[in-house]
C-alpha cells in the first residue's frame, strides 16, 4: 500500500482512546502528529502531582482537573485543526454501549486495571471493532492486537489476578513485609479508623476460629479518663505485645517457624512519651498534618529504627485523634493520605520487627500499601509509538503484519523489542468462543447471592447481568426495573439454588447475559454434595473458565487491594536470567494452550508443532525461541522503496 | 553522589520514577547537564523525556529559523505565527520545554558548536547531535573524547520510518546483577569515526542492513556537500552508484 493510501486511511479514521494517563498522553500526541484527525478519549480521572513526571500534557496548575479535557486542550495547541472529543467519565457507564463503539474504526486502550480492559474487550467483540491493547510498568511494556475471529481476544489468555494472602498468614504467621503491610492497613488501620461495623479479623487466632470474648471489643474503645498517650500505649501493647503472647501460646504454629517476640511500649520507651513527641507543630491546616514533620523525620527513604517507628506510631495515632477526629470511623486507607501512610508504615514495621522481618522505609511501604505502579515517560512513549504502528496496520487491514510487541527491560537476543505474531482465537475462550462453562455447586446449600457475587460478578466480570433459567429470569441488575421484579429478585438472592421459583438443579443450564457488554455465556450446573472447606471455601467450582493461576492457599484470602500493574509481567514474558514465577495451571491447561496456530501459519495451511505443551511458561518459551530477527524487514531497505529513506516525510 | 537529599518537591514529582531507578540515580540526574544539537522529531522527543526526568540543565543548539516544515514532527512548536515568527528552532523549543519541568534549566546556545573549543564541552555530561554533517559529528565526538571527564556522545538520525542512534560512552564501567551476584563490567566504546570505519566484511552477520544504507546516504551527503536529510529521489542514481562502489570496496575479499 502506498504512503498516500496510508495517509488517507489515517485521515479518515475515527479512533477511540480509553485512558488519558501515562500511555494516553503519549498516544494522543503521537496520533495527532501522525495525521489522525478524529479522536475520542475517555478518562474518569483527575490530574495528580505524581502524574507530572510522565503525563507531559499536564501542568502543576492542572492538578485536580479532568485528564481527558486537559489532554485535549494541550494537543490542540500544536494541532489546532483536528477534532478531539474528551469524555470525563467511567468507560463502564451505560452510555458507552454498542452504538457508541460501532462508530469507531479502532479502539486503543491505555488503561490501568483489568476490569475495564475486560469490559472494553467485550464491547469491541460485540461490534467487531479492532482493539489495540497495551500496558506498561517501569521499563516493561507491551502492545497487543485483537480482532474478532482472527486473533485471540484480550481474555483468551488468563491474566494474573491480584495477589491475595491467606488470613492466617496475615493475622498470625507473617513471613514477608507485605504481610505486615496488609495487617497494618486492612486490619489495624481499619479497626482504629474505619467503619467499626465491618468484619475485622484482627483478633482471630489461628488455632481458634472464634473471636476472643467481648473483652477484645473493648480494647479499641477509648476508656473513660484515658488520654491519648495512655490509649496509644494500650493499643500498642495489645497488638504488639498481648496478641503476640497469645499467638505464642499455640505451640503447634511455631514448631517449624521462628517465633515472634512480643514488644511492649515500656521496653521501647521506659519514660513518658511526651518528652519525645509533641514537638511544636506548625499549627497548619489538616493537609499538613504529619507525624514525620512533627518528629523531625525528614527523609522518606530512611529506614527507621524500632524506636522511631514506635514514635511515629504514637504520634500519627495522636494526630488522627487530635486533628482529624471527625473522620475517624469512616476512613479508608489512601496512599495520598500522608498521615495514614505514616501510621501504616510504623505499624507494619513494628510487627515486622516482632517477626524478624526486615524493616522498610516509608517510601517503600507506601509503594506496597498503595499498590503504586512505578513508571517513567520513555516506556510510555515507546509503547504509544507501537500502538500507532499497529493501529495503522489495522486500518490498512494489513493482517499479515499485525504483531504483539513486548518491550523488555533487558535485551533478549540483543533486542529490546520482541515482536511476535498473534495467535488464533482460543476455541475454549468463554468470552469470544461462547463455550459453555460448568459449575459444580451444592444446589441445596449455596444461595443465589453467592453465585451472583462470587461467580457472575467476580469471576465473569459482568456488571449488569441478567440470569436466566430457560425462559425465566431469576435475577438481574439494571436500571428501570419494576418494583415487584426488584422485590422478587431480592427474595431470590436469599434462596438456595434448588429452592428458586425456577429451581436450579443438576443439569440446569443457566444463561447469563450482560446487555451492556453484549456478552452472553451458558453455565451447566452440576450438583455436588461435598466441598473441601480449605481448598474450595466458596463451595463452588467453575470449570471451562480460563483462570489465571493464582496461589491457591488454604482458608479465605486477603488481598492487598487491586493490583494496578499494567504490563503483562513475568507470567507472560519469560526472560532467561530473571527470577520468573512459573505457575503451573491445573485443569485449565488444556483449555489455554491447546493447539493454537499463529495467524501466518493459518494462512499458509501448515500445522506447527505446539502439541503437548504442559503449561503456560513453556508455551512462551516456544514463542521466544521461534522468534527470529525479522529478516524480511531488512530486505525492505534495499528494495526500491527509496522514497521512505530519502524524501522528507510529513508525519 | 554527595549526601544532598532530594527536596520534598522533587520527591513528590519524581515519586513514580524514583521507584524505577532509585533516589541516588535521581540525585545524579539533577546534577547533570545535557547539550542537544538539531531540534527535529526524535530529538524533540528526547528533550521532552530528559526534561521530565529532571536533569540539571538542557542546552539547545539550532539556529535554523522555524518554518512550516518544522511543524511536521515537532510538538514543541506551536503553529501560531506569533509564537515562532522569526525565532530559531532552539528558541521556540526552549520556551516549550521549560513548561514541562520548572526544576530544569533550559537554555539556548548559538553558533556552530563544532568550531567551539574543547572547554565548551566540558560543561556537559552528555552531548546529543542530530541533523549534522558527518564531518561535524566526528569533530564534536573527538572534542568530547579529549576531555578527562567523561562526556557521553550520542548521534541520532531519522529518515522516514528508519532511524539510527550511535552511542559513545568512552571507558564505561558498570555493574550487572546476575541472580544474587553483582558483577563489575567494563566496555571500551569506539569513537564515532572508528565505529563507522569498520570494514563491512568484518561486521557480524546479523547487523541490520539499515546500517549499511545509512552509511551510503551519509557518505553521499558528505561528498555532495548536502545537509543531512536533503537527499531526494532525484539523487537516486548517484546514491545507487555510490552504494555499488562502497559495497565493492568493503566486501572485497
Amino acid at each position: 500500500m502506498s504512503s498516500e493510501e496510508q495517509l488517507s486511511a489515517i485521515k479518515g479514521a475515527k479512533v477511540l482512546m480509553v485512558g488519558a494517563g501515562g500511555i494516553g498522553c503519549e498516544l494522543l500526541k503521537t496520533l495527532a502528529l501522525s495525521g489522525f484527525q478524529d479522536i475520542h478519549i475517555i478518562d474518569m480521572d483527575t490530574i495528580e502531582v505524581s502524574n507530572l513526571n510522565r503525563q507531559f500534557l499536564f501542568r502543576q496548575s492542572h492538578v485536580g482537573q479532568s485528564k481527558a479535557k486537559v489532554a485535549r486542550d494541550a494537543v490542540l495547541r500544536f494541532r489546532p485543526n483536528i477534532s478531539i472529543t474528551p469524555y470525563h467519565a467511567n468507560v463502564k457507564e451505560s452510555r458507552f454501549n454498542v452504538d457508541f463503539y460501532k462508530e469507531f474504526d479502532v479502539v486503543l486502550n491505555g488503561l490501568d486495571n483489568l476490569d475495564a480492559r475486560r469490559h472494553v474487550n467485550r464491547l469491541c467483540l460485540a461490534v467487531d471493532v479492532p482493539l489495540v491493547e497495551s500496558g506498561t510498568t517501569g521499563f516493561l511494556g507491551q502492545v497487543t492486537v485483537h480482532l474478532k475471529g482472527k486473533t485471540e481476544c484480550y481474555e483468551c489468555q488468563p491474566k494474573p489476578a491480584p495477589k491475595t494472602y491467606p488470613v492466617c498468614t496475615i493475622t498470625s504467621t507473617p513471613s514477608k513485609f507485605v504481610h505486615c503491610i496488609v495487617w497494618a492497613k486492612d486490619l489495624l488501620f481499619a479497626k482504629l479508623f474505619g467503619d467499626e461495623n465491618l468484619e475485622n479479623d484482627l483478633n482471630v487466632r489461628s488455632s481458634d476460629a472464634t473471636n476472643l470474648s467481648e473483652h477484645s471489643e473493648d480494647v479499641f474503645e477509648c476508656r473513660k479518663g484515658e488520654d491519648i498517650e495512655q490509649y496509644g500505649r494500650r493499643i500498642y501493647d495489645h497488638v504488639f505485645g498481648h496478641n503476640i503472647e497469645v499467638a505464642l501460646s499455640n505451640e503447634e504454629t511455631w514448631k517449624n517457624r521462628n517465633k515472634p517476640r512480643p514488644i511492649y511500649s515500656k521496653d521501647v520507651f521506659p519514660d513518658k512519651l511526651t518528652k519525645e513527641n509533641g514537638k511544636t507543630e506548625k499549627g497548619s491546616a489538616t493537609d499538613d498534618v504529619s507525624a514525620m514533620a512533627s518528629l523531625g523525620l525528614k527523609n522518606p527513604q530512611d529506614v527507621w529504627s524500632l524506636a522511631e517507628n514506635s514514635r511515629v506510631f504514637y504520634e500519627s495515632l495522636r494526630l488522627f485523634f487530635l486533628k482529624r477526629q471527625k473522620e475517624i470511623g469512616s476512613l479508608t486507607f489512601d496512599k495520598d493520605d500522608q498521615l495514614a501512610v505514616e501510621f501504616v508504615t510504623a505499624a507494619a514495621n513494628i510487627r515486622a520487627s516482632s517477626f524478624g522481618i526486615p524493616l522498610h522505609s516509608l517510601f517503600e511501604a507506601k509503594g506496597i500499601a498503595g499498590n503504586i505502579v512505578h513508571a517513567v515517560a520513555t516506556t510510555n512513549a515507546i509503547i504509544a509509538g507501537l500502538i500507532v504502528i499497529e493501529a495503522i496496520k489495522v486500518l490498512k487491514k494489513d493482517s499479515n503484519s499485525y504483531r504483539m510487541t513486548y518491550c523488555l527491560e533487558h535485551p533478549s537476543k540483543k533486542l529490546l523489542l520482541m515482536p511476535v505474531e498473534p495467535y488464533e482465537p482460543n476455541k475454549s475462550c468463554y468470552v469470544c468462543s461462547e463455550t459453555p462453562l460448568s459449575l459444580e455447586v451444592n444446589t441445596h446449600h449455596s444461595k443465589l447471592r453467592d453465585f451472583v457475587e462470587k461467580i457472575v460478578k467476580a469471576k465473569l466480570g459482568m456488571n449488569f447481568p441478567v440470569i436466566m433459567s430457560g425462559a425465566s429470569i431469576i435475577y438481574e441488575i439494571g436500571e428501570d426495573l419494576e418494583e415487584d421484579m426488584v422485590a422478587i429478585y431480592a427474595a431470590n438472592l436469599e434462596r438456595a439454588l434448588s429452592e428458586l421459583p425456577s429451581p436450579v438443579i443438576s443439569g440446569t443450564v443457566l444463561t447469563i447475559e450482560d446487555l451492556q457488554q453484549e456478552f452472553s455465556c451458558r453455565i451447566n450446573i452440576k450438583h455436588r454434595e461435598e466441598f473441601d472447606e480449605e481448598r474450595e471455601p466458596d463451595g463452588m467450582l467453575l470449570s471451562g473458565w480460563v483462570e489465571a493461576p493464582v496461589d491457591k492457599n488454604n482458608n479465605k484470602s486477603i488481598g492487598n487491594g487491586e493490583s494496578t500493574s499494567s504490563a503483562l509481567s513475568m507470567e507472560e514474558i519469560q526472560e532467561g536470567e530473571k527470577d520468573v514465577e512459573i505457575q503451573g495451571t491445573s485443569e485449565s491447561a488444556e483449555n489455554v494452550t491447546g493447539k493454537k496456530r499463529k495467524l501466518s501459519e493459518v494462512s499458509k495451511g501448515t500445522i506447527p508443532d505446539h502439541s503437548g505443551l504442559p503449561d503456560e511458561s513453556s508455551r512462551n518459551q516456544n514463542q521466544l525461541e521461534k522468534l527470529d530477527v525479522d529478516d524480511e524487514d531488512d530486505e525492505l531497505i534495499i528494495s526500491n522503496d527509496w522514497e521512505s529513506l530519502t524524501k522528507k516525510k510529513r508525519l | 553522589m554527595d549526601g544532598e537529599e532530594l527536596t520534598e518537591q522533587e520527591t513528590a514529582l519524581y515519586d513514580r520514577q524514583i521507584r524505577v531507578w532509585g533516589a541516588d540515580a535521581q540525585r545524579r540526574l539533577s546534577k547533570s547537564h545535557i547539550l542537544v544539537c538539531g531540534m527535529k522529531g526524535t530529538v524533540a522527543e528526547f528533550c521532552k523525556n530528559i526534561v521530565l526526568a529532571g536533569v540539571g540543565s538542557v542546552t539547545l543548539v539550532d539556529d535554523r529559523i522555524v518554518t512550516d516544515e518544522s511543524l511536521s514532527a515537532n510538538f514543541l512548536i506551536l503553529p501560531h505565527e506569533n509564537h515562532y515568527n522569526g525565532k530559531t528552532l532552539a528558541e521556540v523549543c526552549c520556551d516549550s520545554l521549560k513548561e514541562f519541568n520548572h526544576m530544569v534549566h533550559v537554555a539556548v546556545e548559538t553558533g556552530d558548536i563544532s568550531t567551539f573549543g574543547v572547554e565548551f564541552f566540558e560543561k556537559f555530561d552528555a552531548v546529543i547531535i542530530s541533523c549534522c554533517s558527518l564531518g561535524k559529528k566526528k569533530l564534536i565526538n573527538q572534542k568530547c573524547r579529549k576531555l578527562s571527564k567523561r562526556v557521553a556522545f550520542y548521534t541520532v538520525e531519522c529518515r522516514g520510518s528508519c532511524g539510527e542512534m550511535f552511542v559513545d560512552l568512552l571507558d564505561y564501567k558498570y555493574s550487572k546483577k546476575k541472580l544474587e551476584e553483582t558483577i563489575e563490567c567494563q566496555i571500551e566504546y569506539p569513537s564515532f569515526e572508528e565505529a563507522i570505519s569498520v570494514p563491512w566484511r568484518a561486521l557480524p552477520r546479523r547487523v541490520s542492513k539499515l546500517y549499511f544504507a545509512m552509511r551510503v546516504i551519509e557518505q553521499f551527503e558528505d561528498v555532495e556537500g548536502r545537509n543531512p536529510g536533503e537527499t531526494t529521489i532525484a539523487d537516486l542514481p548517484g546514491v545507487l552508484k555510490l552504494r555499488k562502489e562502497l559495497c565493492e570496496t568493503n566486501v572485497q575479499y
